[in-house]
């Protein structure tokens, strides 16, 4: 499988990250080859393999829905780029 | 002062030898002196230290104190520091200062040890030559001309340098133990799930492990004393008691069966380092051990399929950085899509935008079954390989990186031969096993690191096999010239 460079336009959309169009040839051409290397793990049968998501194959583990955190509201907001009155600030989104 | 042990440094402050305030003023100047040189700190706040270590003697004085009381460490700056900016060698989070401690940093804390700043390292974790840092390569002490290796190249660096006497760091494919064989030391990645994630700035999440890097193998088992354990904060936390690492550390080598895979020593590694690593290996054979050839079949396939599975979480995971709850925010944003993506393209480095977008591709709809679940069963051949290997020996031993130390820019023009480096430390992380890399040999003046791999909780057993070879050599004694 090869990557195209439309395909990279919309992995960099899908990723959020600006791609400008002077380094977007050199940037697709980097990930292709990545992906060839990777491209190596198509050789081995599969087939009958269960896929490994946890080194120990553990589950998640659950706990009692307790509250167990304080409000730190006011640390949580100072290191924040932008606030108001307790509130993130972003760019408006509705017009 | 610099050269006493961790073992030592303790003993000498519980019997006053000198006090916490001393000991932590004559790291600070070191870290002075040869820090601009070697950029191994990113931050470094000597009245913090200093103060930090007057309550340890206050401590001590009343009798109080833990088992560490006054012991000065330096963390990788991945690992969360309430109050103390924690950047994960990023630009994006230059400005980040964290609103608690990590786990880690918890645990160390209370049982005494005095923190002198934050180490650097490659951005988010990705690279193995620390030559992806926002705040600049750190050098290596051995020869500064040369990298350090990575991800946690300014941990290994501080500590070869004397700038700490142990220091805290991560491991996701290598990232422990190639700088540790880079640099001379010691460094163990533990059993995934054995030291607590929780504060540890994620990258890809069921690999990530943190551990110990010391000088000594008996300096790492006393770190690690103090960093494993249980913890309801990490999902994936092991609940299964931690023993003292240091206990066992003398058991005779007699009758163990070391592994050596033949996939491990192949055409990549350099003759001048197998040659090192086979010395050493004729020495665990001289302390008793049985040396017996193995094979990890699917060995060979363990670097695919990390660069499918460690961009697919990385992508994940660095997701969360979008400009608005902390971390770097674009001037002048258009809107909010304009904001999230120019953030993200003006804040990270080249390597890890690079992997965000090959874990985006791979999980992307059409792509997933064969990029990520595939891997995902190679993960499982990879781990059932060292499940066999463990029925017929306890260690397995190899070269933990096919060279010794490079040449800044040798490596980074091109990221596959970089990705190259980790060829043998990756398999351990795909099947969570904990490995450890130990001094054995220099080639050309520059340290070679042997790696030991044991079974699922095995860290005592790994941390006896390397102290019993320290004992019988002195290749973790010896010190980077140019360093008083």
């Amino acid at each position: 499988m090869s990557i195209s460079e439309q395909d990279l336009a919309r992995v960099a959309e899908l990723a959020r990250i600006r791609v400008d169009d002077a380094t977007v040839a050199d940037v697709t051409r980097r990930i292709r080859d990545i992906l060839a290397m990777i491209d190596q793990m198509q050789a081995v049968d599969t087939d009958h393999v269960l896929p490994m998501a946890n080194p120990l194959d553990a589950t998640q583990r659950l706990r009692d829905d307790e509250v167990t955190e304080t409000d730190q509201r006011e640390r949580f907001l100072a290191i924040a780029p932008a606030t108001e009155e307790g509130l993130y600030l972003v760019p408006r989104v509705i017009e | 002062m610099h050269d006493l042990s961790l073992h030592a440094i303790r003993d000498a402050l519980a019997r006053r030898e000198f006090s916490a305030a001393e000991i932590t003023a004559h790291f600070l100047a070191r870290i002075e002196r040869l820090n601009p040189t070697l950029n191994a700190y990113i931050t470094v706040d000597p009245e913090a230290a200093l103060a930090a270590a007057r309550r340890a003697d206050a401590q001590r004085a009343r009798g109080e104190g833990g088992p560490l009381c006054g012991v000065p460490i330096a963390h990788k700056d991945i690992f969360c520091t309430d109050g103390m900016r924690t950047t994960c060698g990023s630009r994006m989070l230059d400005n980040f200062v964290p609103p608690y401690d990590a786990a880690v940093v918890e645990r160390l804390a209370a049982a005494g040890c005095v923190t002198l700043g934050k180490t650097n390292m490659d951005e988010f974790a990705m690279g193995s030559s620390n030559e992806t840092s926002y705040y600049g390569p750190v050098r290596n002490p051995w020869d500064t001309g040369r990298v350090p290796g990575g991800s946690s190249g300014g941990s290994a660096a501080a500590v070869a340098a004397r700038l700490t006497p142990v220091a805290t760091a991560t491991d996701t494919g290598g990232s422990i133990r190639q700088p540790a064989a880079l640099c001379g030391l010691t460094g163990l990645k533990p059993t995934y799930g054995r030291v607590s994630r929780h504060g540890m700035i994620a990258f890809a999440s069921s690999l990530d492990q943190g551990g110990p890097m010391a000088r000594s193998a008996a300096d790492a088992a006393l770190l690690l004393n103090h960093m494993a354990g249980f913890d309801t904060r990490d999902s994936t936390s092991i609940d299964a008691p931690v023993p003292d690492y240091c206990a066992g550390l003398d058991a005779d080598l007699h009758g163990l069966r070391i592994g050596l895979p033949r996939e491990y020593f192949d055409a990549a590694l350099e003759p001048g380092t197998e040659r090192a690593v086979r010395a050493g290996l004729a020495e665990l054979e001289r302390l008793g051990a049985r040396l017996q050839e193995i094979s990890l079949p699917h060995a060979p396939l363990s670097v695919p399929a990390y660069y499918v599975i460690a961009p697919a979480e990385c992508s994940t995971n660095l997701s969360r950085y979008d400009g608005v709850r902390y971390g770097y925010r674009c001037a002048d944003p258009a809107d909010l899509q304009d904001m999230y993506a120019r953030s993200r393209a003006e804040a990270f480095g080249d390597e890890v935008k690079r992997r965000i977008l090959v874990g985006t591709y791979a999980l992307s709809a059409g792509y997933y079954d064969a990029y990520y679940r595939k891997a995902q069963k190679i993960r499982r051949l990879i781990a059932e390989d060292f499940r066999a290997a463990f029925r017929e020996v306890d260690v397995i031993a190899s070269p933990a990186s096919p060279s010794p130390a490079f040449r800044f820019g040798e490596k980074s023009a091109d990221p596959i031969t970089m990705y190259l480096e980790d060829i043998y430390t990756i398999a351990a992380n795909l099947a969570g096993v904990p490995a450890l890399s130990m001094p054995g040999g220099l080639v050309d003046g520059l340290p070679v690191g042997i790696q030991l791999i044991g079974n699922h909780l095995q860290e005592a057993r790994l941390l006896n096999v390397a102290h019993r070879f320290q004992q019988a050599t002195d290749w973790h004694l010896r010190r980077p010239a140019g360093i008083a």
